[in-house]
């Protein structure tokens, strides 16, 4: 009882030498099919390097084609002589020249002893893989495909056009079911011959010659036909990434290979001596343990979504989204806060000491950039200069989220700053914006400047702030948006700044929240009538009284200095 | 962007392409060969082109490093060296070595005769063009050279490699970097700008422009549109049809630049940048006066009397340098499906 092995080879065929001599060695017979498009030197050297060694033989030449017929009728041929010439073996095993056995002969028989009636071959119906890469699956089995995939991309995709175009279909050969899988498979000897005597051969030749990669169906379709015990698995270790092309293996992967316990693994590397020496070495055949694909699977499907998907809010050269395609626009929450520094001088310094978070003034202040701690050089050595600020706003402000996500990043803004980034704010899930409408009112009221200049610039605050909250109240927000009018929020300070708090993170949540210390607003409500009479409406303050009528909570009194 | 604006640039990229050729063709008289080895090349000899200038000092590491990472001969065009480069380079076995005495930025920064040099030597062969103060690493490096690399990138049909120029910088002020000639010049310069990067398409040449880094920080923040470019297409299976633009930023015909797109899945490199030794200092001194380096030379003579006060690069947010793997983590490099 043993197993045989077939072996198709294209390249690096001294690769190809070692592996097979280490099978026949093992007691295992090898059938080799040389890719007739090899250069003359090199399959002579193969010839060479395994004439000592009678059990192993050279199948018929075929010049191999990925996706085409070829590769079965190659496979056909070898499996024949196989079967021929050595009637001791029980399984046969195709192989590629770029396979390499991971563990012992020994180990491999053994396995196969415990189940002698099983066919391992991947084997699914077309409606049920996932996999296919390149948008013709149903169809492989029901076009034509006579032109090179390789050679003839433009002739090969438009006869698929044409055929789609005309309705063109064709069908499988009565009784037989299309299935697909992968084409590295372990057979039993008796399903094989039963697949190669089978009297329709020729009806089901036919028919494959023109289905597309029949290497993937043919072999699996025709098993459902015979076989008396399918498990549907390869024990060929083999990965796709997501262009639907094999990961190769190379010398650091060892670990993993030795991890997964599967009996073969391809694509291996010519140049990966390490893996060659190490799994083509002579060792004591202990292992009983079952193949794992499905951890090795795991671990490059892990790493594969990283590198395709990127990481979230990275905007890295080597990661260049399409935009509206990133995978998150930003790496971390952060929050965003407008009006409060106008209604509390103090604000940031408050923030910072009773919340977990890296609280900036107002970054994209027109004057400078007021990183944490007045700092020139922020996280990731950003820079405070305003001209690479505004070169690209929208790097500047993931980069900073990017670099310092481990610290939840607070921000102030106000229609006074450059707001290049409504959209994207706005946009944004990660961001939580809570605006104090028409605060900036504060600001002039406290100002000492003529009073046409402050006319002058309320309207052109109060035009800026109208636009944005256009896009805060618009029907494309994900940023968690909060607005409150001016009147509301003084009324009732506390309750506001202990959820946005709460939001950031407390520092000390058990202490009672002492909210910090407002403006005065007497004579406020004066302020907003002098403008009305000057003939400019402000309309985002919310409800003042007239003159003289209000005083703010708590009899708050504060007029030192101007807003930090 | 529309179809039709689209199809006027890939005119212009073309109609650029056959001048920047022609313009290659015609440099060939400003070449003289010193050391013609180029018979060794083997069909599959991974070859490496550089112009160089005064490079005794990073040259012995240079060819160590790049040996070891798989190149198998060396074109170099040597700039009229007055320290002993030239006997240096063709003392070597693996060196062939042409000298021109012509002007450097009239050849546009040796890009003509580089051009010339990949056209006659390097077609069909995967080519590795830098300067010589630029040392790759790849993803993997450990394990895994330009062999294992290009052999991948042939299996996909890919023709490019993308990477990133990082500047490095050391710890202290620029006059202490002292890097003895055959050391690694990253023990000395081992710290560079994390994520101040900016990256935005250019539809001229289809290429994604970087910029950022420590020169950008230091010398341009003022003038963001005068900072270095740090992407590049430093590796190339060359066609006789191809041609590098400016330096290897950006190369003809525009498929070529495709290396940082993130829906390609391709590895990408990082180009260890290891300009700033303490013979910067004595150069920029020498450049300023040559006024050989750039296009618009006159903008530059801040950011070289910058470099002659011998400034501190360094700062509390700089990072340190590990290995690849620390560069991936960052996003510097990626190893896309070349698991």
């Amino acid at each position: 009882m043993t197993v045989g092995f077939l072996m198709l080879c294209h390249t690096a065929l001294e690769r190809a030498a070692q592996v097979a001599r280490f099978w026949a060695e093992s007691g295992a017979p090898v059938v080799i099919h040389v890719d007739s498009r090899a250069p003359r030197h090199e399959v002579e050297a193969l010839h060479r390097r395994v004439s000592d060694l009678d059990t192993i033989s050279f199948s018929a030449r075929h010049a191999c084609e990925w996706g085409t017929w070829s590769l079965v009728a190659a496979t056909i041929d070898a499996a024949q002589q196989m079967l021929d010439r050595h009637p001791e073996v029980r399984h046969v095993f195709l192989a590629s020249g770029a396979c390499l056995p991971l563990r012992p002969l020994a180990e491999l028989e053994a396995y196969l002893a415990v189940h002698p009636d099983t066919d391992f071959i991947e084997s699914v119906t077309v409606a049920d893989v996932g996999w296919t890469v390149g948008g013709i699956d149903t169809e492989r089995f029901t076009l034509r495909f006579p032109f090179s995939w390789r050679r003839n991309r433009r002739l090969f995709d438009g006869y698929v056009r044409l055929q789609r175009r005309f309705g063109f279909r064709r069908n499988p050969p009565a009784g037989l079911v299309p299935h697909l899988g992968s084409q590295w498979w372990c057979l039993t000897r008796r399903t094989l011959d039963d697949i190669l005597s089978d009297p329709r051969r020729k009806e089901y030749d036919r028919y494959f010659k023109r289905v597309w990669i029949p290497d993937e169906s043919y072999f699996q379709s025709l098993t459902r036909l015979h076989a008396r015990c399918v498990d549907s698995r390869s024990l060929t270790l083999v990965k796709f990434d997501v262009r639907g092309k094999p990961h190769i293996f190379y010398d650091d992967h060892l670990e993993l290979l030795r991890r997964s316990n599967c009996f073969v693994a391809r694509k291996i590397w010519p140049r990966a001596d390490r893996l060659y020496d190490t799994f083509l070495s002579p060792r004591p055949a202990i292992g009983t343990a079952e193949p794992d694909t499905a951890t090795i699977g795991r671990l490059f499907d892990h790493a594969a979504e990283r590198r395709t998907r990127g990481r979230p809010g990275l905007y890295m050269q080597s990661r260049f989204p399409r935009q509206d395609h990133e995978n998150g626009k930003t790496a971390a929450p952060y929050s965003v806060f407008q009006g409060f520094t106008e209604l509390f001088p103090e604000f940031c310094g408050w923030l910072s000491r009773q919340a977990a978070g890296r609280v900036h003034g107002h970054l994209f202040s027109p004057e400078r950039v007021e990183f944490a701690g007045g700092a020139s050089v922020g996280p990731g050595c950003l820079t405070d200069s305003l001209p690479l600020r505004d070169y690209n706003p929208r790097a500047f402000l993931t980069n900073l989220i990017w670099n310092d996500r481990s610290a939840r990043q607070c921000f102030m803004l106000s229609p006074r700053d450059t707001q290049p980034l409504n959209w994207f704010l706005a946009t944004d899930p990660n961001a939580q914006i809570s605006v104090v409408t028409g605060a900036w009112a504060v600001r002039l009221f406290r100002a000492r400047r003529p009073f046409a200049q402050i006319r002058r610039e309320a309207a052109r605050l109060q035009r800026l702030e109208t636009q944005q909250l256009g896009v805060l109240r618009s029907g494309y927000v994900k940023a968690r948006v909060r607005i409150w009018t001016l009147s509301e929020f003084v009324e009732n300070p506390t309750e506001p700044l202990q959820t946005i708090l709460e939001e950031v993170g407390v520092r000390n949540p058990r202490q009672l929240l002492t909210p910090p210390q407002m403006v005065d607003l007497t004579g406020f409500g004066g302020f907003l009538q002098e403008l009305r009479n000057r003939g400019m409406q402000p309309r985002l303050m919310g409800d003042f009284p007239a003159p003289g009528g209000w005083r703010s909570p708590g009899g708050a009194v504060s007029g030192e200095g101007e807003g930090s | 962007m529309g179809a039709f604006h689209d199809l006027r640039l890939a005119i212009g990229a073309r109609a650029k392409r056959q001048r920047l050729l022609l313009r290659a063709y015609r440099s060939r008289h400003d070449l003289a060969a010193v050391r013609d080895r180029t018979a060794a090349i083997r069909p599959d000899t991974l070859l490496l082109f550089a112009t160089m200038r005064n490079e005794s000092v990073r040259l012995p590491y240079f060819l160590r490093h790049y040996r070891k990472m798989g190149i198998g001969h060396f074109l170099i065009v040597d700039n009229d060296s007055t320290d002993g480069t030239a006997a240096m380079l063709a003392a070597e076995p693996d060196v062939s070595l042409w000298r021109s005495g012509a002007s450097y930025r009239a050849s546009r920064f040796g890009m003509d005769w580089i051009n010339h040099l990949l056209r006659r030597y390097g077609s069909g062969h995967w080519c590795l063009t830098v300067d010589a103060d630029e040392l790759l690493t790849i993803p993997h490096r450990d394990t895994r050279d330009l062999r294992d690399l290009t052999g991948w990138l042939d299996a996909r049909g890919v023709p490019m490699m993308a990477a990133l120029m990082l500047d490095l910088y050391p710890r202290g002020a620029l006059s202490g970097a002292v890097c003895p000639p055959g050391t690694d010049p990253a023990t000395v310069l081992n710290w560079f700008d994390a994520d101040n990067y900016t990256w935005e398409f250019q539809p001229r040449f289809r290429n994604i422009s970087i910029r950022g880094g420590v020169r950008r920080r230091v010398f341009f923040a003022d003038t963001p549109e005068n900072a270095p470019h740090l992407h590049k297409v430093p590796l190339i299976r060359w066609n006789r049809r191809y041609a590098y633009v400016s330096s290897t930023h950006v190369a003809l015909p525009r498929r070529l630049n495709a290396g940082f797109d993130a829906r390609l899945s391709l590895p990408t490199g990082v180009l260890l940048h290891d300009k700033f030794l303490d013979q910067i200092i004595a150069k920029s001194r020498d450049e300023k006066l040559r006024g050989e380096h750039f296009t618009h030379a006159a903008r530059y003579d801040g950011y070289y009397d910058a470099l002659i006060a011998d400034p501190v690069l360094w700062n509390a947010d700089s990072q340190q340098m590990t290995d690849w793997r620390g560069l991936e983590t960052l996003g510097l490099m990626s190893r896309g499906a070349w698991c």
